[in-house]
C-alpha cells in the first residue's frame, strides 16, 4: 500500500497553485489535508501524477462572518469549524459546528479540511451536505480568475465537481442563516461514513414553516436534496404529522443501492428516521 | 477456595510475588518507541518483496508476462513459481480417513483457489518500486466457477476447489459415542431446535505479518525475523519446504504486534521470503499491508451449526444432535490443517454443560476463499453461541428461566473431575457459582421488572447470558489425538543464573502482548526468592531457547509456566546445596526468601544468593566436586490441559428505529485457578470481550458469489473503536487446578469466546416480546430492524 | 524519474536533514529514513491512527502525509516524549493502567493524547473516549487506555 509516484510542488499562494494546475494539467491535484487523497493513493485508487501541496496556503484558513453571511476559507479545518467561537456566526450557522462531531475523529478532525471535503465531494460527507442544506456558494479560481457556483451546481456525480481542472475551491459562503438546522447520521461506528445522513433546515414564523431544506446523503453519486420532502414541509404547520409526512416523502424519494451494512429498503428505512431526527431537532434548536 | 474478590488494586505484596497486580516490566521500552518489531529492522541491502496475487477467486493461469516489470526502476527480480521448483509446498495433515489432503503452493503455478492467492514476488530496492513492479506483472488468467460459500460449494455440480475433493468437502467427522441417542430424542419431553451461524472474521492484529530473511554465512544458517507466535513451528515448516535440516534455519520472532492465532501457524509469504533470500543472495523483507491482511492473510470463524437438544421435562439436556459446517477456505494451514476448526467444534461443542448423549457431524467445507487458521477460541466462540442459543430456546420451551436451565445443565463442583461424553476429563471450576453470581451481579431478579419498564418508555433493553469452560493449555495427549503431522503440547525451560544473581529464563513460549516477561518473573521469584527485578526473559530465537512451541491456545502459563516452575525449582535445589555446603546445614533446612538462603529456624546462619551466584562461577574450587558446575537447568512441562470457566451477561439497548445496538453493561465472572497477576489477566478478559464483542456486532469479510472480498480495507472491516464498547466489569473465582504447579488454568481466549453469546442472547432477550430472534451473528442494525418489521407485518402494524 | 527533494524537518526538537522521493509517507521518512522506528504502520490507510504524530501540534496520520510534506515543520513522535528510565506523566499512566499489551498501537494513542491533553488538560470522561476512538487498539478493548488517559489528565503533574 504504497502510492504511485508524483511529482510534488509546494505553493503559498492561490495564484501559484492555480498557474501548476494550469501547467501541470489534467493529472495535477491539489493536496489540501490529504485525509481522503493520501489513502486513496496509497490504495492506489487515484494515481495523480503530480501534487500540489496548498496546505501551506494560509491565507485560506479562516472563519468570518458579517451581516453578508459566513464565509469559510476553503483550508480551514474541520476542528476549526467544531470549534467557531464567533459569537454571531456561532448562532446563526450553529448547524456547521454542532454537526462536526460526526466528522471522522479528533486526529481526522484536525487536519482535514472543508474546503478539501467539499471538493472532494464524497456523498456522505457532512460538509457537502451541510454546504447544499445552507444554498451555500462555492468560490472557484482558475486562470482567468474568480467564479462564484451555486452549490446547487456544483456537486456533479460520485466525487465530481463542477470544478474545472485548472480551477482550485478557495472560499465556501453561506449567506441566509438558518438558525433551524440540524444534521443527523447513523453508522455502524461512530465516525465511519454514514450509512445515510440527513440534514434539515426550516424557516419558521411561529409554527409555520416559510421555506425548508431536506438533504440526503449516502444514498446516491451525491449530496441530494429531497424536493418531494421540503414541499411537504414548506407552508405547512409544522408539527409531528407534518414531520412524518416530510420523512416518508425523503423515503419514498431516495433510491439508494444495497451495501454491506444493509439492503436497500433498510436504507430507505434509515433516511426517513433520519429525516425525522433532523426535523426534530431543528425545530427544537433556535427555540 | 472460592473466593468473589477482585483484589484491590493497591493491595499490599503479602506472600509471594505471584497473585500481585505488579506493573510490566515490558511497558517501558514499549511506551517509549524501542520495541523491535520485525519492520523496525533495516538490513543494509535489503531487498523488498511484493505480491502479485490473484484478483480471481477461481482461474488457470495462462501465462505471467514479467517484461514490463523488470524494466521498472528499482526492480531487481520477479519470481514466480518456476524459479522455485524446488521448495516444497505447504501440507498441513491429519492422519485420519476422514481428512482429504491438499497442499498450499508456496506460488501459484497452474491455477488459483482464491482471490488474493500468491502468483509472483516482485523484489526491488523499496516497497515503493517493488509495488510498481507488482502492478506491471500481467497474468493471464483463464477464469473459471468459483464456489463462495457453503450452499454454492456443496450445490449439485458445483465446481471442485481441489481434483482430490470433487465434493468441496476436505474434512468429514462424526462423533458417535451414543448408539441410544435417537430413542432418547423420540421419547423426549422436549425437542429444541436450533441452527446458528457466524460471519468470517480476520484476527487482524495491529501488526500484520512481516518477515524478514538472510543468510548467515558464519553458521549457515538461513535467519528468518518472521512476526511470528511460534517460532520453532516456523522453523519446522520453512526448513521442509527448503529442503533443510531444521538447525540450518534460524528463526527469530521479535517483538509482535498481536497475533490472536493468525500468526500460530505458518504462511507460505515466510517461506517464500527465506527462499527468497536464498535464491537472491540478500536480505529480503517482506511486509503484510493491511490489503492483504484482510483479503489473503488467514481468516476464521465461518460456522453453521444446526443442533437438536432432547430435554427433560424439568429442562435436563439429555442429549444433543449436532451439524456443522466450517467453511475452511481453499488450503490448509500447518501444522493444525483445515481441520482445525472442525475437530475443534465437535469435541468442544458440549462445553460446561453436561451431555449425557452426543451425536456431531462436523464437516469442512472447501470454498474459494482464503484458508482459515486458528483465531482466539477457536470454533469456541461458534459452538458456546450454539450451545447458549439452545439453552434459550430450551428454557422457553419447558417454561423456566435462563438462570434455571443453565443452572439445572452446568457441571456442578460435586461432579469434578468430570468426564465429558467424548471423554475429556475435566479439572475443578465454578460453572454454577460463576453462573449464579454473574446473575447477583447484574440483579437478574428484577430484570424482568426493569426491561418492562424500560418497554413502556419505548426503550428496547436486553439481558443476555452466557456460560462456558474454556478447555486450555492441550498436551501432547490431546495434540496427539488430533493426529496431525507432529505433536505440539509440551514446553521447556531453561533458567540460568548469572554470576551477579541475575537470572535469565529462556523458554520456547513467545509472548505478544500477554506479559509474559512480568508473569513468569513473578513465578520464577517465587521459587528462587529473589525480587523479580532481577529476571529477564529471552524469547522468540530458536538458537537461543530450547525447543518449544510457542503462544497460542491459552497455554502459556500453563505450559511455559510449568516448566519454569520446574527450572526454577531445580536451580533452588542447587542453590540450597551450594549454601548447604558454605553454611554448613543441610540443603533441606535451608530455605530461599529475600534474596538469601536461610537455616530454617536460625535467621543469623544465612548467604546472600549473590553470593551464592558468586562462588559457584568465580570461586567454584571451594563447592566439592560432585556437585556439578554452573547455575542452569532446563526442565520441561508437559499439561494435562485445564478448564478455565466463566459466564458473561450483557445488557444491551436496541435503537428501534435504525436497529444499532449499544452494550450498557458487560459483566463477566471467570474463574482461571489461580492468578498470577490479575492486572494481566483482567486486561486479557477485557480485550479478549472486546474481539467477540466485535465479531458478535461489527466485523465480518463479506464476500461476492464470484468470491471477490467486499471488505478489503478497515473502512469495511469494522474493528471496534472506544465508543462501540462498553467497560468490562470483571469478577473472578478462583478454583485452583492441580495439574499445574501454580494452581493456574490458561485463561486467553476465554473474553472471546463468551462474548457473541451473551451480546446474541441479549438482543434476543430485547426482541423477545416481538416474537422474532436473530441467529447470525455480527448483528447488522439492518438485521435488527428487518426482523422487527417482520414482527410488525406477523400482526399486521405498521412499524 | 523519481521526484526527489532535500528537506529538513524539526523532530523532537532537532533539525533532521533527509533526502526523500515525493511519495515517500512521512510514516515510512521517520522510519525508514530517520530511524524513528517508534512509530508504527497498521493501516496505511488513515483508519487504526498507530502511525500517530503531532505535526506542528496537531495530531496527524503520518500515513496520510509525505515526508517532502513535513519540509520546515515541527514533528513530535513518541521518541520526543519520556524514556525508559524517566517516562512521562502518560507513559507513566499508561502502565500503571495496563494500557497497553502488545505495544504497537500504543505509541499512536500517546500521541493522541498528547495533543488532547494540551488542548484540554481537563477531559471530561466523554471526550477522552471520544478521542480515543480515533485510533485502534486489538489487545486491550480500550478500557486500560481510557483508564491512562483519565488518570494522566487527573495527575498533578503536567501530564505531557
Amino acid at each position: 500500500m504504497k502510492p504511485s509516484a508524483f511529482e510534488y510542488h509546494r505553493v503559498r499562494s492561490v495564484d501559484e497553485a492555480v498557474s501548476l494546475l494550469t501547467r501541470l494539467g489534467g493529472d495535477a491535484k491539489l493536496l489540501a489535508g490529504g485525509q481522503s487523497l493520501v489513502g486513496m493513493m496509497n490504495f492506489r485508487l487515484a494515481r495523480p501524477s503530480a501534487l500540489i501541496d496548498i496546505s501551506l496556503v494560509d491565507a485560506l484558513n479562516y472563519i468570518t462572518s458579517n451581516e453578508e453571511g459566513l464565509r469559510i476559507g476553503a483550508l480551514t479545518s474541520h476542528r476549526a469549524v467544531e470549534r467557531l467561537d464567533d459569537p454571531v456566526a456561532s448562532e446563526r450557522f450553529s448547524v456547521l459546528p454542532r454537526s462536526a462531531h460526526w466528522i471522522g475523529h479528533y486526529a481526522i478532525r484536525s487536519v482535514g479540511t472543508f474546503g478539501g471535503s467539499i471538493a472532494h465531494a464524497d456523498p456522505a460527507a457532512e460538509w457537502c451536505m451541510l454546504a447544499l442544506l445552507l444554498d451555500a456558494e462555492v468560490v472557484a479560481v482558475g486562470p482567468q480568475g474568480e467564479r462564484v457556483v451555486p452549490i446547487g451546481d456544483f456537486f456533479t456525480g460520485f466525487l465530481q465537481t463542477d470544478l474545472a481542472e485548472d480551477e482550485m475551491l478557495t472560499e465556501v459562503r453561506i449567506r441566509t442563516a438558518w438558525p433551524h438546522a440540524a444534521l443527523h447520521e447513523f453508522s455502524r461506528r461512530h465516525g465511519d461514513f454514514a450509512i445515510v445522513a440527513a440534514a434539515a433546515a426550516v424557516q419558521m414564523s411561529g409554527d409555520h414553516c416559510t421555506d425548508a431544506r431536506i438533504v440526503i446523503g449516502g444514498v446516491d453519486s451525491t449530496v441530494i436534496r429531497v424536493a418531494d420532502a421540503e414541499s411537504v414541509l414548506t407552508g405547512a404547520t409544522i408539527n409531528a404529522e407534518a414531520i412524518g409526512e416530510a420523512a416518508a416523502a425523503a423515503a419514498r424519494a431516495v433510491d439508494p443501492p444495497e451495501d454491506l451494512n444493509g439492503s436497500a429498503a433498510y436504507r430507505r428505512h434509515l433516511t426517513e428516521v433520519l429525516v425525522r431526527r433532523a426535523l426534530d431537532e431543528a425545530i427544537a434548536h433556535g427555540e | 477456595m472460592v473466593s468473589d474478590e477482585t483484589p484491590d488494586r493497591d493491595e499490599p505484596p503479602q506472600g509471594g510475588w505471584v497473585g500481585r497486580r505488579m506493573p510490566r516490566v515490558e511497558d517501558p521500552y514499549l511506551l517509549t518507541g524501542r520495541g523491535v518489531f520485525v519492520d523496525d529492522i533495516d538490513l543494509p541491502g535489503t531487498l523488498h518483496l511484493v505480491f502479485v496475487r490473484s484478483n480471481f477467486a477461481a482461474a488457470s493461469i495462462e501465462g505471467i508476462d514479467v517484461t514490463e516489470a523488470l524494466l521498472v526502476p528499482g526492480v531487481v527480480a520477479v519470481l514466480t513459481a518456476d524459479h522455485i521448483r524446488d521448495v516444497i509446498p505447504i501440507r498441513g495433515y491429519l492422519d485420519r480417513a476422514e481428512f482429504t489432503v491438499t497442499d498450499m503452493p508456496i506460488l501459484a503455478a497452474e491455477v488459483v483457489r482464491h482471490v488474493g492467492e500468491p502468483i509472483a514476488a516482485v523484489l526491488a530496492d523499496s516497497p515503493y518500486a517493488a509495488e510498481d513492479g507488482a502492478e506491471a506483472v500481467d497474468v493471464t488468467y483463464g477464469v473459471t466457477a468459483a464456489v463462495a460459500d457453503f450452499e454454492a460449494a456443496l450445490a449439485n455440480g458445483a465446481a471442485a476447489v481441489h481434483e482430490a475433493a470433487p465434493n468441496n468437502v476436505l474434512v468429514d467427522i462424526t462423533l458417535d459415542p451414543s448408539p441410544d441417542l435417537d430413542r432418547v430424542f423420540e421419547q423426549a419431553p422436549h425437542v429444541v431446535d436450533v441452527e446458528v451461524s457466524t460471519g468470517r472474521l480476520a484476527a487482524s492484529p495491529m501488526e500484520g505479518r512481516a518477515c524478514l530473511s538472510y543468510y548467515d554465512d558464519r553458521t549457515q544458517q538461513v535467519v528468518l525475523h518472521s512476526s511470528t507466535q511460534v517460532p520453532h513451528t516456523v522453523r519446522t515448516a520453512v526448513a521442509a519446504s527448503l529442503g533443510l535440516g531444521e538447525s540450518r534455519v534460524r528463526v527469530i520472532s521479535p517483538d509482535v504486534g498481536g497475533g490472536f492465532g493468525v500468526k500460530c501457524v505458518v504462511a507460505r509469504e515466510e517461506v517464500l521470503v527465506a527462499a527468497a533470500s536464498r535464491l537472491l543472495g540478500r536480505p529480503v523483507k517482506w511486509i503484510e499491508d493491511r490489503r492483504e491482511g484482510l483479503t489473503a492473510g488467514f481468516q476464521s470463524r465461518e460456522q453453521r451449526y444446526t443442533l437438536s437438544g432432547a430435554f427433560d421435562e424439568l429442562g435436563a439436556l439429555q442429549a444433543l444432535r449436532a451439524d456443522i459446517m466450517c467453511d475452511v477456505g481453499a488450503y490448509s494451514c500447518f501444522p493444525y490443517s483445515c481441520g482445525v476448526e472442525v475437530l475443534m467444534a465437535a469435541n468442544e461443542l458440549p462445553g460446561a454443560y453436561r451431555v449425557p448423549m452426543y451425536r456431531v457431524r462436523s464437516r469442512g467445507v472447501a470454498t474459494n476463499k482464503p484458508p482459515i487458521a486458528p483465531y482466539r477460541g477457536v470454533s469456541r466462540p461458534q459452538a458456546v453461541l450454539a450451545m447458549e442459543r439452545l439453552m434459550e430456546k430450551a428454557a422457553k420451551a419447558v417454561g423456566i428461566g435462563p438462570i434455571e436451565i443453565r443452572d439445572r445443565n452446568l457441571v456442578a463442583r460435586s461432579e469434578f473431575p468430570y468426564r465429558n461424553v467424548n471423554g475429556a476429563l475435566y479439572d475443578a471450576g465454578s460453572y454454577r457459582e460463576s453462573l449464579a453470581r454473574c446473575a447477583e451481579l447484574v440483579e437478574y431478579d428484577s430484570w424482568p421488572t426493569k426491561q418492562a419498564d424500560a418497554r413502556s418508555d419505548g426503550r428496547l433493553l436486553g439481558l443476555g447470558i452466557s456460560s462456558f469452560c474454556e478447555p486450555t493449555a492441550y498436551g501432547t495427549d490431546a495434540f496427539g489425538a488430533r493426529k496431525m503431522s507432529i505433536v505440539p503440547g509440551y514446553e521447556q525451560a531453561t533458567i540460568r543464573m548469572d554470576p551477579n544473581g541475575s537470572v535469565v529464563m529462556m523458554v520456547g513460549t513467545h509472548s505478544h502482548g500477554q506479559g509474559h516477561a512480568t508473569t513468569y518473573a513473578q513465578i520464577v521469584a517465587d521459587r528462587l526468592g529473589i525480587d523479580p527485578s532481577r529476571i529477564s526473559i529471552r524469547q522468540g530465537d530458536t538458537d537461543l531457547v530450547p525447543h518449544g512451541w510457542g503462544t497460542f491456545a491459552s497455554r502459556s502459563v500453563v505450559a511455559g509456566g510449568g516448566a519454569l516452575d520446574s527450572a526454577a525449582n531445580t536451580l533452588a535445589e542447587k542453590l540450597r546445596q551450594i549454601a548447604a555446603h558454605l553454611l554448613e546445614a543441610a540443603p533441606q533446612d535451608l530455605v530461599l526468601a529475600d534474596g538469601r538462603a536461610q537455616v530454617k529456624g536460625s535467621p543469623s546462619r544465612s548467604i546472600a544468593v549473590e553470593e551464592l551466584a558468586r562462588v559457584a562461577h568465580h570461586a567454584s574450587n571451594r563447592l566439592p566436586k560432585d556437585l556439578g558446575r554452573g547455575l542452569e537447568a532446563t526442565e520441561s512441562f508437559d499439561p494435562q490441559g485445564t478448564y478455565s470457566n466463566a459466564t458473561h451477561a450483557a445488557i444491551v439497548e436496541i435503537d428501534p428505529q435504525t436497529g444499532g445496538v449499544t452494550i450498557l453493561r458487560y459483566v463477566v465472572v471467570e474463574d482461571c485457578g489461580v492468578m498470577i497477576n490479575p492486572m494481566i489477566v483482567d486486561g486479557q478478559v477485557t480485550g479478549g470481550v472486546a474481539q467477540g464483542i466485535g465479531g458478535a456486532l461489527l466485523e465480518e469479510l463479506v464476500y461476492s458469489p464470484e468470491g471477490q472480498p467486499l471488505a478489503g480495507s478497515f473502512v469495511d472491516y469494522l474493528l471496534p473503536t472506544a465508543t462501540d464498547l462498553p467497560i468490562v466489569e470483571v469478577h473472578h473465582f478462583s478454583t485452583p487446578t492441580d495439574r499445574t504447579p501454580m494452581g493456574a488454568k490458561g485463561m486467553g481466549e476465554g473474553g472471546t469466546i463468551g462474548a457473541p453469546a451473551a451480546v446474541l442472547n441479549a438482543v434476543n432477550n430485547a426482541l423477545v416480546h416481538l416474537g422474532v430472534q436473530l441467529e447470525r451473528v455480527p448483528i447488522r442494525p439492518s438485521d435488527v430492524i428487518a426482523v422487527m418489521e417482520l414482527a410488525s407485518a406477523d400482526r399486521g402494524v405498521v412499524p | 524519474m523519481k521526484d526527489i527533494h532535500d528537506i529538513e524537518i524539526t523532530i523532537n526538537g532537532e533539525r533532521r536533514a533527509v533526502t526523500v522521493e515525493s511519495r515517500r509517507t512521512l510514516a515510512d521518512v521517520l522510519r525508514h529514513d530517520l530511524g524513528l522506528t517508534g512509530t508504527h504502520l497498521g493501516c496505511e490507510h488513515g483508519v487504526c491512527g498507530a502511525c500517530t504524530v503531532l505535526v506542528d501540534g496537531l495530531p496527524a496520520r503520518s500515513c496520510l502525509m509525505f515526508g517532502v510534506q513535513a519540509d520546515g515543520r515541527e514533528v513530535e513522535t513518541v521518541e520526543g516524549l519520556g524514556t525508559p528510565e524517566n517516562l512521562n506523566t502518560l507513559q507513566q499512566a499508561f502502565m500503571t493502567e495496563h494500557g497497553l499489551q502488545c505495544g504497537f498501537c500504543t505509541p499512536g494513542f500517546l500521541m493522541l493524547l498528547t495533543a488532547l491533553l494540551r488542548e484540554n488538560p481537563n477531559p471530561s470522561d466523554d471526550e477522552i473516549r471520544d478521542v480515543v476512538a480515533s485510533n485502534i487498539c486489538r489487545c486491550t478493548g480500550y478500557a486500560g487506555i481510557l483508564r491512562a488517559a483519565r488518570l494522566a489528565a487527573d495527575s498533578d503533574a503536567i501530564a505531557t
